[in-house]
């Protein structure tokens, strides 16, 4: 299919000209934003002094920010106020199961790691599989994932960033995960019973609550 | 379904063609993901305000600023005055001689290029497509 071969030549071609920016931090003087005359000039730490210690990336700020959290590289605080609940959540989310480009899995742990549920629910997504028509055309135009992937995340010329699961593998975990729902619903499914579980595909009520889920 | 999906994927192939040629055409090296707060500094004979993601995220989780301290995610969109910074908010919650040094070091934030207008740089969404 030629549609394809065009996706993905032109994601190659993304690429190889994300990466070719790789190792280069300019300097504050040159970057176009500070003022050269100014007197933070040589006050201001500059972007390669601190990020060429961090493990590397070939897109946006050039480090790998999981990889570099993960190591413990670095050690951001995750609140001002240490009565803050820093919540997290472990779930992936599958999408995009049937196109011409690998799946998508949306993973909650890395992103939970960094932001607030209330970042992205209920305002960019209601916290319900399905239910909120992703689309790459948004997201270029910088809405959904294209909020922070493009602008803060890594850009969205790293496709199989996200594009990383084959389509068959993610259509088995969905199935799977889809049936053991239906078992809990067929078995002690009292308090949950109708619509949380119902088929794929069906109009979905907008839930209340973002933090119900840890099914 | 899959006709929709079609017509968006053909539609996505030219976005992202014009990201690629908008993205590399820019003047701007800007490090990803600075941000420029310019509603009225400059109007008010002070440079604009250059805020550093990379610096801060080192530091502290996006939760911090974006849930905690209550900055919108869209550059532009958060009315910060300096009145609010020395009452502690927005960036006074940090910058107040505690968690960061105080507001009296004006030329820190105050770094920018006279003439920026406020907006993310450094990044692909706002080079390329973006926000049209
Ligand atoms: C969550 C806390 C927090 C908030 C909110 C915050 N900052 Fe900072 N900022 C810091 C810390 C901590 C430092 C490092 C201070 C030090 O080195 O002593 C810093 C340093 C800086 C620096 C200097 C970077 C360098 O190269 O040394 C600038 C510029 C700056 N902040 C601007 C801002 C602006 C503008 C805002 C608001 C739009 C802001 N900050 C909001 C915590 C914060
Ligand atoms: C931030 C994550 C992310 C990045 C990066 C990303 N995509 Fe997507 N993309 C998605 C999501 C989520 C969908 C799911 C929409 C859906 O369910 O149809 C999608 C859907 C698509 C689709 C339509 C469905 C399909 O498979 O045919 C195409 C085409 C596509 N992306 C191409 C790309 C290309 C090419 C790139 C790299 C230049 C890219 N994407 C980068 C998240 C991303
Ligand atoms: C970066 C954005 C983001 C953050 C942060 C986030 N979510 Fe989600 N969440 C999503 C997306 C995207 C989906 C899938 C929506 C879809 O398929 O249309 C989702 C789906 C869900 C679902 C439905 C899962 C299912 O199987 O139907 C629940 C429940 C949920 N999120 C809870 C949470 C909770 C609790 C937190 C905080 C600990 C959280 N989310 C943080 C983006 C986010
Ligand atoms: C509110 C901001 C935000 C939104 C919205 C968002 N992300 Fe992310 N995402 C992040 C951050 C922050 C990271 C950490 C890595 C980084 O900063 O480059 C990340 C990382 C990722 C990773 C890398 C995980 C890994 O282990 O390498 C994937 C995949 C991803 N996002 C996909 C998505 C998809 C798909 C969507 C939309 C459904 C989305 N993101 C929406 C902020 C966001
Ligand atoms: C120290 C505070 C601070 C931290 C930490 C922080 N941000 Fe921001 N963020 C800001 C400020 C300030 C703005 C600009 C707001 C304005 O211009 O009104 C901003 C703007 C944004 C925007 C809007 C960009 C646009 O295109 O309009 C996004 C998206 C964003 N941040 C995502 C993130 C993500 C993702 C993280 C974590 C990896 C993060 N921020 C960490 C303070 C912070
Ligand atoms: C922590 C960072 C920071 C420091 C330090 C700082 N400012 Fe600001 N200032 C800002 C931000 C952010 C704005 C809002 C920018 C905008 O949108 O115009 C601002 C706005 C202003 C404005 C516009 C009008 C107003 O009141 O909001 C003036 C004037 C100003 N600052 C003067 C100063 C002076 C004088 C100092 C030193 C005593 C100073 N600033 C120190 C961050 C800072």
């Amino acid at each position: 299919m030629s549609l394809r071969r065009i996706l993905t030549t032109l994601a190659v071609s993304l690429l190889s000209s994300a990466t070719a920016w790789s190792g280069e931090w300019a300097k504050l003087s040159e970057d176009g934003v500070h003022d050269p005359r100014g007197p933070a000039i040589g006050l201001l730490q500059q972007p390669g002094d601190a990020l060429s210690n961090l493990p590397g990336d070939g897109a946006g700020n050039q480090v790998h920010w999981i990889k570099a959290l993960r190591s413990g590289v670095i050690r951001p605080r995750p609140n001002i106020d240490p009565a803050r609940e820093d919540r997290r959540l472990d779930k992936d989310i599958y999408l995009d199961l049937y196109g011409s480009m690998p799946s998508v899995r949306f993973p909650h742990l890395a992103h939970t790691e960094w932001l607030d549920c209330t970042n992205c629910h209920d305002q960019l997504f209601l916290p319900k599989r399905g239910a909120n028509g992703i689309s790459m055309f948004l997201i270029l135009q910088g809405q959904q994932c294209g909020v922070c992937h493009g602008a803060v995340a890594f850009p969205l010329t790293e496709c199989s960033r996200c594009h990383s699961v084959r389509n068959h593998i993610a259509q088995r975990i969905v199935a799977e995960l889809e049936a053991e729902e239906a078992r809990k619903a067929a078995g002690g499914g009292s308090k949950e019973a109708g619509s949380a579980d119902a088929p794929r595909g069906a109009p979905a009520k907008p839930p209340k609550d973002a933090r119900g889920g840890a099914r | 379904m899959t006709g929709s999906a079609s017509l968006r994927a053909a539609l996505a192939v030219p976005l992202l063609a014009i990201a690629l040629t908008v993205g590399l055409s820019a003047e701007s090296r800007a490090e990803y993901a600075d941000v420029v707060l310019n509603r009225n500094a400059e109007k008010e004979g002070m440079r604009p305000v250059v805020f550093p993601h990379w610096f801060h995220r080192i530091r502290f989780r996006c939760k911090v600023c974006h849930a905690e301290l209550g900055f919108k995610m869209r550059a532009g969109s958060n009315l910060v005055t300096m009145g609010d910074i020395i009452d502690g908010r927005f960036c006074g919650a940090c910058h107040n001689g505690q968690i960061a040094w105080a507001p009296e070091n004006c030329d820190l934030c105050h770094s920018g290029k006279p003439g920026l207008p406020p907006g993310i740089f450094g990044g692909h969404e706002t080079n390329g497509p973006g926000i049209w």
